[in-house]
């Protein structure tokens, strides 16, 4: 289920802004990688260049490759609503669909992929809230709007809907900094169990989370208002965390910048 | 002593009372605005209550006068003697050119509303928003001159046509069909009401969340799908409301229909035939030279869509209202 990224010279744009500069790296399946960095470095744009959300922006496109596994996510005949049912994605703020109850949120996905008959979606919708520990929570609610769970819960509903449709790739920006630490805890948690099945990206503000959940550790930059964001530095999480190679890396961790 | 403590009590007086001054002003303020929007709402209620008076004490003279059902018969004599007239065959005009009308109106406005905020390249969208506002602004006594001297001429054809393929629907059916008939009337009707409908619909449509539209696209959503999933639940509402209003519009529409319709009496299904007409059309024809029973059998017809319209947007707003939780 999970694939390898590889990344070759990426540029992304919004109009005539430069948003993030010629980016390369690998993200290994079945394991966790964080982008840290100030804000404003292009984390959440590199995120988005990952599933071809970031051109839903007007104005905003890609120069570079993708590759997933052996496929060119950007290649003439690739369809990026192809691209976007492989690779799912959970964002900072919980988005559940406000008109739809909890089942029907997590069932969204499997309907756009046809899946039809009320037993395949009964299971796949319960492996799905059980997967992102949720099932417990609502299991009695099921036909309650998803809008009326907590903030945590609703995130965990989004990575249910997320992953109900198997995904290849998880990419999650920022998905705790809306949540409270309980929450985020549960969150947290949820990401290390579902890293034996998916290759998981996870764009964050805060370092003790990626030193907590990732394996690997990606740190961007920017060179000043208005430059674009570059990849600094990227290896294993330890290493990152306590003896990083470029300066820049370390004055950010120890809090020397930004 | 004593004169001190005076001063002293005299100072803290003035400056509590310029605290005091200066927090009444505040006061004030609020107090001016509160009533001068109490004032506004009673204002309405007063001005709405003064005209249904007036209304039924008009009308009242004018039933009492009826020898007929006001209910149920279907002619319009006011004006004879012994006066006969009912409601009947113009509610059930109104009623049924109104819902034809939306009908026909709404989905073009939806779609024109979608193409213009989810379709459209930016220049080209501002256009077309701009020409659609302005079909709002064109006095319905030009679409009642559009009506009556170029679409009931094609109409005449297009009814023909659809008699002959379709007359096994009951509402294209029956014989003499012609041009100056209900339905003509329902097209006139749906190009006025279709500016309001689209309009309402796209500023609601403008306004579905960023987070609800990348939600749907993450998922792998086409945009057709997103608009499914994201835009027309988040704007349901609002697209129910925008077509009561343009339903509002089409039932209290008064010169294009009457400058359309050739009235003829008898309430039929078949709006393809030539005749039929409306409360407001009736008015619109009837009151200049109506007698003093006359004019009030107007009124009370008045009343009558008055009522049509109440029911009407009342039902909107249980709709509204039904699934309100997931809004």
């Amino acid at each position: 289920m999970a694939k390898r990224i590889e990344v070759s010279g990426l540029h992304a744009y919004y109009g005539q802004v430069h948003a993030i500069e010629d980016i390369s790296m690998t993200i290994e399946p079945r394991s966790v990688t964080a982008f840290i960095g100030p804000s404003g470095c292009g984390k959440s744009t590199f995120l988005r260049t990952l599933n071809r959300m970031h051109e839903v922006i007007d104005g905003a496109r890609v120069e570079g490759k993708v590759m997933l596994d052996t496929e060119d996510l950007y290649g003439s005949s690739v369809d990026p609503v192809a691209v976007r049912r492989v690779i799912g994605m959970v964002f900072q703020r919980p988005n559940p669909f406000p008109t739809m109850s909890i089942y029907d949120n997590v069932a969204a996905g499997l309907k756009l992929n046809g899946v039809r008959g009320k037993g395949k979606l009964d299971e796949v919708v319960e492996r799905s809230l059980r997967g992102a520990n949720l099932w417990n929570e609502v299991k009695d609610r099921l036909s309650r709007p998803g809008a009326g769970l907590s903030g945590g819960q609703q995130q965990r509903l989004c990575i249910a809907r997320a992953i109900a449709v198997e995904p290849q790739v998880l990419l999650m920006d920022e998905p705790c900094s809306a949540l409270d630490p309980i929450s985020t805890l549960a969150v947290e948690d949820l990401v290390a169990e579902l890293k034996s099945q998916y290759t998981i990206v996870i764009v964050t503000h805060n370092m003790q989370q990626a030193a907590r959940v990732s394996d690997r550790t990606a740190f961007f930059n920017i060179a000043g208002t208005g430059k674009p964001g570059k990849l600094i530095e990227m290896d294993e999480t330890s290493k990152i965390f306590t003896n990083p190679t470029e300066k820049a890396t370390e004055d950010y961790i120890t809090g020397r910048f930004g | 002593m004593t004169s001190d403590t005076g001063v002293e009590s005299s100072v803290a007086a003035t400056s509590a009372g310029a605290a005091q001054r200066r927090m009444s002003t505040g006061r004030a303020g609020d107090k001016i605005f509160a009533n001068g929007a109490l004032g506004s709402g009673v204002l309405l209620l007063a001005i709405m209550a003064a005209i249904a008076v007036f209304l039924i004490w008009k009308a009242i003279p004018a039933l009492q006068a009826n020898e007929a059902n006001f209910v149920t018969d279907q002619e319009w004599n006011p004006n004879a003697a012994p006066p006969t007239f009912g409601i009947a065959q113009l509610a059930f005009g109104t009623v049924i050119s109104s819902f034809l009308a939306l009908i026909m109106a709404t989905p073009v406005a939806i779609g024109i509303a979608l193409f213009i905020t989810y379709y459209a390249p930016k220049r080209l969208a501002s256009g077309l928003g701009y020409i659609v506002d302005l079909l709002a602004a064109v006095p319905s006594i030009v679409y009642g001159l559009w009506g009556l001297t170029f679409l009931v001429t094609k109409m005449d054809d297009v009814a023909v046509f659809l008699n002959d393929y379709f007359g096994w629907i009951p509402l294209f059916g029956g014989d003499s069909v012609g041009g100056r008939s209900i339905f003509t009337a329902s097209v006139v009707l749906a190009i006025m009401i279709l500016p309001i409908i689209s309009s309402i619909s796209r500023e609601v449509f403008a306004q579905v969340p960023t987070a609800n539209i990348e939600a749907a696209l993450a998922l792998g959503a086409t945009r057709w799908e997103m608009i499914r999933m994201a835009v027309l639940p988040f704007g349901r509402s609002g697209m129910i409301s925008a077509s009561m209003l343009g339903l509002g519009r089409a039932l209290g529409e008064t010169i294009a229909v009457a400058m359309v319709l050739s009235t003829a009496a008898g309430i039929s299904i078949h709006v393809l035939k030539d005749g039929g007409n409306t409360i407001a059309g009736n008015i619109a024809n009837s009151f200049a030279e109506a007698s003093e029973t006359g004019r009030g059998a107007l009124i009370a017809s008045g009343l009558v869509l008055f009522l049509i319209t109440l029911i009407v947007n009342m039902g909107a707003r249980a709709i509204v209202a039904r699934r309100k939780e997931f809004v």
